[in-house]
């Protein structure tokens, strides 16, 4: 399945976008997608920390994925 | 009042967002652009949030700052975009009956929010730019 990755931050400009799109097996979770991306990525090993949002909401590492959930990449958070 | 703004916060807005008869105080932090940062000086910082999510943290900060303390209202409001030094990048206020509760839910917002809130702020200097806290 194809999923749509949002990036904010330094993973937009480590992957050099503001979207990207992963092509990843049926009932992947976001641990296995976070591992794809690090793969393709090695810039993203580099950060503090990578966390992944499924709509809206910070998501453990074994939840599944779905090619219609809105997914984010979430880098150290800086904001105040 | 939970907002995201590209425009200049409005403190008196965010102030009387919260204003209730039954309030003894208001207590508001107002979180500025400095000139330095571990003393190399500091040009602009810029912010960006992931918006959808972002307001929707915020408001689950509201909610629990007033799960915790007797709070009466909360306003939480964030800039975004280019920050020059001294403006307000977030401003928060807290009504309650009694001060002392006033002070802790807007400290505890604020240290939540600097934890959880998907907002991120590139510090920009004269050569050069870091987005903070992405690198150990």
């Amino acid at each position: 399945m194809q999923l749509k990755i949002r990036l904010f931050g330094i993973t937009k400009d480590i992957i050099g976008q503001t979207w990207t799109s992963v092509d990843i097996p049926e009932q992947a979770k976001v641990q296995d997608l976070l591992q794809n991306l690090k793969n393709t990525y090695p810039g993203l090993t580099k950060l503090h920390s990578v966390l992944v949002a499924v709509n809206d909401e910070y998501a453990k590492p074994d939840v599944t994925l779905n090619p219609n959930d809105e997914i984010a990449l979430i880098p150290p958070v800086s904001g105040g | 009042m939970i907002a995201l703004t590209d425009q200049p916060i409005n403190k008196e807005e965010v102030i009387a967002a919260v204003q209730s008869d039954g309030a003894g105080a208001v207590n508001v932090f107002i979180g500025t652009v400095r000139n330095n940062t571990q003393k190399k000086p500091v040009v602009r910082l810029e912010f960006e949030a992931y918006e959808s999510m972002a307001v929707k943290k915020m408001q689950e900060l509201a909610d629990m700052a007033s799960e915790r303390w007797p709070v009466l209202k909360v306003a939480i409001v964030h800039r975004t975009g280019v920050l020059p030094i001294g403006e307000a990048a977030v401003v928060i206020a807290v009504s309650t009956p009694h001060r002392k509760a006033s002070f802790e839910a807007c400290e505890f917002i604020i240290d939540t929010l600097k934890e959880i809130v998907p907002i991120w702020k590139k510090e920009i200097f004269e050569d050069g730019e870091v987005w903070v806290a992405a690198h150990p």
